[in-house]
């Protein structure tokens, strides 16, 4: 690889001791470009083709294991059954990390507002981490009576924590010296939040973003486990005990698919996100050149 | 107030405005450190003051008393010729230079200069010539869109001088702010803040450990001991010529920083301190 990191040209005498580093997209190569994105598509490629083999070669029944193909098949005649459900694990995926992040945010600002606050609501703090949230399902089940409600209480939950214990962190360790300056320059709390510490703890803020997305999705699952909802507005987990019970496997693995694809958007979505706010100017975002 | 840059250092026209003015301050840390005992020292307009002495001697301490970060344990701070905000401190006056450049890294070189002015709830577009003024002062007027992650440790500097410099204050206030930076760079800030502070007028506070570096910036230097940190030497500094990379070599250069050398080695065996 042929990195290079060049010294700008600098108006100023002191360049070598004194000069700006331009920062530059490394030079990659053709080949590798190409290989960067055929490697691991050929794996892929390779892993669906063994697979179909193995049911093919050994003539294993479709209820037990299906062909890619019968996957794919499932995927389409059984979109109309599937579409919904996707739709309403999706609704509460979503509805639950949005509903995480401002309640997140919010409560950490009100934590680290004085440690008398974080003291008194530390308990409280605790049991809720420590407890396997889905085991207040069942509680849940009888004092809510919408079950969808339910689903989205739970997620919420799940994907609350990530977010306020590092938004928590980002808070507390914004630089000292930097508080010195703005207590210097007479700056109100309220300025103070507003432009250094919201500002300084937003890659704690996009870490707690990437979890809380995935942790949302496995939540409404697991959660629908729980619930076991039945007919109408019921999400993909539904879908998969359904099929498990009659066995349809090639409509289980669809819906697996789905989960799936909705998780690896997910990720891609909160990534993308972490990367448009942090790629000017932090680390995490930065590529190493040495 | 004469035209600052016609006084050369050493020969600037002794006013007998006093900017900042301690008396008999102390200051208790937390954990029973006795960090500064009933030091006394006036400041007076147009100063280059140096606080030398070795480490722990409250000469950090007595700055960020001075700023106000952290009021002393008795005694008092007294601004005879500035107006006085509702916390003591005089509204703007002050700038404040760290040992690190202290950058926002998610603000450009401009958004971190503009601070200052921005939590003075000036308007971006008023405050953009006065900002762009400073950063060609310090020779960073290319560099305005730049993030601090693309700059050289003398270049971020040099924009934390910039961003003190910027509400153009009485006293500016410096924090071993060289300490870091390599010997050829720290020479080229050194001529730099001279020449900024004959520019500006500006009153300034350098606390250093270096004896050459004192020497060759202040027209003052306050020698301070240890255990408990207290003033060890009050010493006025003439110079007959300019301070430039001639003076480094001269005769007087090397006699002053004997003379300098001399009070801070006494004012360590005084403090009893090791370093």
């Amino acid at each position: 690889m042929s990195n290079v990191v060049q010294t700008a040209p600098n108006t100023d005498d002191e360049a070598g001791t004194d000069s700006a580093v331009a920062i530059l997209r490394p030079r990659t190569s053709n080949t590798e470009r190409v290989l960067r994105i055929v490697v691991p598509v050929a794996m892929l490629v390779l892993a669906v083709v063994a697979w179909h083999l193995t049911v093919v070669l050994n003539g294993i029944p479709k209820y037990i294991l299906p062909t890619p193909g019968d996957v794919v098949t499932s995927l389409i005649n059984d979109w109309p059954t599937l579409a919904p459900s996707l739709l309403v694990t999706l609704r509460i995926t979503f509805t639950a990390l949005i509903l995480a992040l401002i309640g997140g945010v919010a409560m950490a600002i009100i934590l680290v507002q004085s440690k008398w606050v974080e003291l008194a609501l530390f308990p409280f703090a605790v049991i809720l981490q420590v407890t396997p949230v889905i085991a207040i399902a069942p509680l849940l089940l009888i004092y809510v009576p919408e079950t969808q409600t339910v689903l989205l209480i739970i997620a919420f939950l799940v994907a609350f924590f990530p977010i306020l214990s590092n938004m928590v962190t980002g808070l507390k360790s914004v630089d000292h010296n930097l508080l010195n300056l703005y207590d210097l320059y007479g700056a109100s709390r309220w300025q103070t939040l507003i432009y250094l510490k919201l500002p300084a703890s937003l890659p704690y803020f996009m870490a707690g973003l990437r979890i809380a997305g995935g942790l949302a999705l496995i939540a409404a699952v697991v959660a629908e486990f729980a619930a076991g909802t039945a007919g109408q507005g019921s999400g993909l987990a539904f879908r998969l005990l359904e099929s498990q019970y009659r066995l349809n496997i090639p409509r289980l693995f669809a819906a697996l698919i789905l989960l799936t694809g909705t998780g690896i958007a997910i990720f891609g979505l909160t990534s993308f996100i972490a990367w448009l706010s942090l790629h000017r100017w932090h680390e995490s975002a930065v590529k190493r050149e040495n | 107030m004469t035209d600052p840059s016609l006084a050369e250092p050493g020969t600037a026209t002794k006013s007998t405005q006093t900017v900042v003015s301690m008396r008999n301050v102390s200051k208790v840390f937390s954990n029973g450190t006795l960090a500064l005992k009933d030091m006394s020292l006036d400041v007076e307009r147009g100063e280059f003051l140096s606080l030398l002495g070795p480490s722990g001697c409250g000469k950090s301490t007595a700055l960020r008393i001075i700023a106000g970060l952290g009021g002393p344990s008795s005694g008092t701070i007294d601004w005879p010729s500035s107006k006085i905000n509702s916390r003591g401190l005089p509204e703007g006056d002050v700038g404040f230079v760290f040992q690190e450049p202290t950058l926002m890294p998610w603000q450009t070189v401009f958004g971190n200069v503009y601070l200052p002015l921005r939590l003075q709830s000036v308007n971006k577009s008023a405050a953009r010539e006065r900002i762009m003024e400073t950063l060609a002062s310090v020779g960073l007027a290319d560099f305005a869109n730049a993030y601090p992650r693309e700059l050289s440790g003398g270049m971020k500097m040099r924009v934390s001088i910039a961003r003190a410099l910027v509400t153009k204050p009485k006293l500016l206030l410096m924090d071993e702010p060289f300490a870091a930076l390599d010997e050829i760079t720290r020479q080229k800030l050194n001529d730099d803040v001279l020449r900024l502070w004959k520019q500006s007028g500006v009153t300034v506070i350098f606390v250093t450990h270096s004896v050459f570096e004192s020497a060759y910036l202040s027209n003052r230097i306050v020698v301070m001991k240890a255990r408990p940190g207290q003033v060890f030497a009050d010493m006025p500094l003439k110079t007959s010529g300019a301070r430039d990379a001639e003076y480094r070599t001269s005769e007087e250069y090397r006699a002053t920083t004997h003379e300098v050398s001399h009070a801070l080695h006494e004012a360590i065996h005084a403090g009893g301190g090791t370093h």
